[in-house]
C-alpha cells in the first residue's frame, strides 16, 4: 500500500503539491510514482525563474529502467529547485514527500490548488490503477 | 519455434476478426489514381550470375585512379588484419544489440571503442557511435540545445569553414525542431574564422557554436580563443574533428581553459574504405556534465551478482524504445560493423602508429602543395598552417581541368566553386600516407599539361 499523506494535494499524473507558509508551493512525485519507476539515478530539475503553465513538463526523472516527464500541477514561476538531487537522486525513493521534493513554485493567480485531488481521491485513483 | 510470421489461416482469422474480406480491401481508401499497378522503368529481375557480371563491368569503369580528394573522406592504408577480424562471425553484425547483455563480446568491443574515442578527443564520455560525421553535427546541435538550459534562443553559430555538406545535413536534421543556424563568414585570406567575427554576438543569447578543426579548407582555427570566447558568454562549444588529426593536434577536451563541450566527427579515416561514399560512421564524445543529453547509448563495465566483471548498457533510458517521441534522438546506430573495424584499426595502430599516419599525411600534403604551386598558373589560396589538406587557386576554371586529370587517371581534388564561388577557380587537395613522391610528381606534371591545354583551347 502506497503512502499518501492527507495534508497534500495530488494530480492524476502522480505529482504531489504542498502549500508552504509563504504562499509558494512545493512539488514532487508521489511514493506510488517512485515505487513504479524503481531506483532513481538522475533528476533534471528546472532553473529558478522559469514560467510554467499547468500540465507543462518541468522535470525528467530517470530510473534504471525509464526516464519520465514530471508535469507542473499548476501555473506559476519556479522559485527554487532541489539542489540535493544532483548528488543524491535516490532521496526521491527514500523520502518522496520530504527531501525528495523537485521544485518550489510561486502560483500564478490565487487559490490554485483547489482543482487538485485530495489524498482520498488520489488513493482511489491508484487503487483503480492496481497500485 | 518456427519463424513463420503468419500462415494463410492466421491471415484469414485476422481478417474475419476485423470484418474485412481480403488484404486488398484494406487499401480501398487510397484512390485508384494514386495506386501503381506495376513499376515502370525497372528491368526484369536478373540472376545472381547476371548481376555479378554487370557489377564487375561497372566496377571496371571506375578504374584505379590516383586520389587526391579529401573533403571529409580520406584514403588511408587499412592493414589487412582490420577487415579479416571485423568480418569474423563473432563480430559480423551491423547492430548494437537490443538484447545487449547476451552479447558480451560486442559490448566489450564497444566499451573499448568508447575508451579510445574519449581518450583521442580528451573528453570524458563517448557514445557507441552515430550514423556519420554530417548527421553527428546535427545531433550535437540538438544535444547542445538540451544541455544549455540557460539559453532559450536555440541559436547555433556555424562558421562557413565547417564542411558545407555537414552544415546542410545539420539544418536538415535539426532545422525543423526550431534550431536557428547562423552562418559566420570566413577570412578569404587565411581561410579561417576571423578574430573579429564574433564581436557582434556579444551580449546576445546564443546556444552553441560549431568549430571544425582542421576546418574544411584543412586550415587550423584558433580554437583556444574561440572556445574561451564562447564559454565566457555561456555558449556551448561543438567541436568537429578528424580523428587522425588528433594524434598530432590538441584534443577538443583541451581547447581553451575549459575544453569543448561536445566533439563529433566522421570515423571513416579509422579503417573504413572510401567505398564510393559510405557506409561510414560518426563518433560523439562529451563532457560528463552533458551525458544525460547525449543521443545513443553507452556501454559500461560492471560486476554481476556473483562479483564477476561484465559489460552492460549503462545509458539507454532516453532512447526511443523507452522515451518514444521524447527520446534524445532516434539513433541507436546500425554502424556497429564500421565501429568494429575502427576499434581493430586503432588497436593495431596504437597511439604511435596513428601519430605516424597523421605526420606522414601532413608531410605528404606539404610536399603535394609545394609541387603544385610550382606549376605555372597555380598558387596557394590561404596562408597559415594546415593539416593534410589545402586549397589551391587555378588560373583556369576548375571543372574542365579536373575532367582532363580524371582522363589521365588522377582525381585531382574537390572543385571548391560549388560551395565557395567567391574563391574563383579553386581546388581542395589532400595527400595521405598512401601517396608517394612519384605519385605527387605525376599529379604535378599532369596538372601542368592540363592547364596548358586549357589555356590553348
Amino acid at each position: 500500500m502506497s503512502n499518501v499523506p492527507t495534508d497534500l494535494k495530488y494530480t492524476k499524473t502522480h505529482e504531489w503539491v504542498r502549500t508552504l507558509s509563504d504562499g509558494t508551493v512545493e512539488v514532487g512525485i508521489t511514493d506510488h510514482a517512485q515505487h513504479a519507476l524503481g531506483d532513481l539515478v538522475f533528476a533534471e530539475v528546472p532553473e529558478a525563474g522559469r514560467k510554467l503553465s499547468a500540465g507543462e513538463p518541468f522535470a525528467v526523472v530517470e530510473s534504471v529502467k525509464a526516464a519520465s516527464d514530471v508535469y507542473s500541477p499548476i501555473a506559476g514561476e519556479v522559485t527554487a529547485s532541489n539542489p540535493a538531487l544532483a548528488a543524491a537522486p535516490e532521496v526521491i525513493n527514500s523520502d518522496a514527500y520530504g527531501k525528495g521534493w523537485l521544485m518550489r513554485l510561486r502560483p500564478a493567480g490565487g487559490a490554485p490548488t483547489a482543482a487538485l485531488m485530495s489524498a482520498e481521491e488520489y488513493q482511489k485513483l491508484i487503487a483503480e490503477e492496481g497500485g | 519455434m518456427a519463424f513463420i510470421p503468419h500462415t494463410r489461416e492466421d491471415v484469414e482469422s485476422m481478417l474475419a476478426a476485423i470484418g474485412v474480406g481480403s488484404i486488398e480491401q484494406l487499401f480501398d481508401e487510397i484512390p485508384a489514381s494514386l495506386r501503381l499497378a506495376a513499376l515502370s522503368g525497372v528491368p526484369e529481375a536478373a540472376s545472381e550470375m547476371e548481376i555479378g557480371r554487370l557489377m564487375s563491368e561497372r566496377a571496371r569503369l571506375d578504374g584505379r585512379p590516383l586520389c587526391f580528394i579529401g573533403a571529409g573522406a580520406y584514403e588511408h592504408h587499412i592493414p589487412a588484419a582490420v577487415w579479416a577480424i571485423a568480418t569474423r562471425g563473432e563480430f559480423y553484425s551491423a547492430y548494437t544489440p537490443y538484447q545487449a547483455e547476451a552479447s558480451q563480446g560486442t559490448l566489450q568491443l564497444l566499451y573499448e571503442y568508447q575508451t579510445m574515442m574519449a581518450s583521442l578527443t580528451g573528453l570524458e564520455v563517448s557514445n557507441a557511435s552515430l550514423y556519420d560525421g554530417a548527421s553527428g553535427v546535427g545531433e550535437a546541435c540538438l544535444m547542445a540545445v538540451r544541455a544549455n538550459r540557460r539559453s532559450r534562443s536555440q541559436r547555433i553559430l556555424v562558421p562557413t569553414t565547417v564542411n558545407p555538406l555537414y552544415r546542410r545535413t545539420a539544418a536538415a536534421v535539426a532545422g525543423n525542431q526550431g534550431l536557428v543556424f547562423e552562418e559566420l563568414p570566413y577570412c578569404t585570406e587565411e581561410g579561417c574564422i576571423p578574430p573579429g567575427a564574433l564581436a557582434r554576438y556579444d551580449g546576445q543569447d546564443v546556444t552553441a557554436i560549431v568549430i571544425q578543426q582542421p576546418n574544411f579548407f584543412g586550415r587550423l582555427e584558433d580554437v583556444d580563443t574561440l572556445c574561451d570566447w564562447a564559454h565566457a558568454r555561456n555558449i556551448l562549444v561543438v567541436a568537429v574533428v578528424n580523428p587522425t588529426s588528433l594524434a598530432l593536434l590538441k584534443p577538443p577536451g583541451q581547447w581553451g581553459t575549459k575544453g569543448a563541450d561536445i566533439a563529433v566527427g566522421d570515423g571513416q579515416p579509422l579503417g573504413v574504405p572510401l567505398s564510393s561514399g559510405g557506409p561510414y560512421f560518426g563518433f560523439m564524445t562529451a563532457r560528463m556534465e552533458h551525458v544525460r543529453q547525449m543521443p545513443g547509448r553507452i556501454v559500461g563495465r560492471t560486476l554481476d551478482a556473483a562479483g564477476r566483471a561484465g559489460f552492460t548498457l549503462t545509458l539507454q533510458a532516453r532512447e526511443q524504445h523507452i522515451r518514444r517521441a521524447k527520446a534524445t534522438s532516434n539513433i541507436c546506430t546500425n554502424q556497429g560493423l564500421l565501429v568494429t573495424a575502427a576499434t581493430v584499426y586503432l588497436s593495431l595502430m596504437g597511439p604511435a602508429g596513428l601519430e605516424r599516419v597523421a605526420a606522414a599525411s601532413h608531410a605528404r600534403t606539404r610536399e603535394l602543395v609545394g609541387a603544385l604551386i610550382r606549376v605555372p598558373g597555380v598558387r596557394r589560396l590561404f596562408r597559415g598552417p594546415a593539416f593534410h589538406e589545402e586549397a589551391i587557386a587555378l588560373d583556369r576554371p576548375a571543372a574542365p581541368v579536373l575532367e582532363k586529370l580524371t582522363a589521365r587517371g588522377i582525381l585531382g581534388g574537390l572543385d571548391l566553386s560549388e560551395h565557395y564561388p567567391e574563391l574563383g577557380p579553386a581546388l581542395l587537395v589532400c595527400a595521405t600516407e598512401t601517396k608517394t613522391s612519384a605519385d605527387i610528381e605525376r599529379y604535378a606534371n599532369a596538372l601542368a599539361e592540363c592547364l596548358r591545354e586549357a589555356r590553348a583551347a
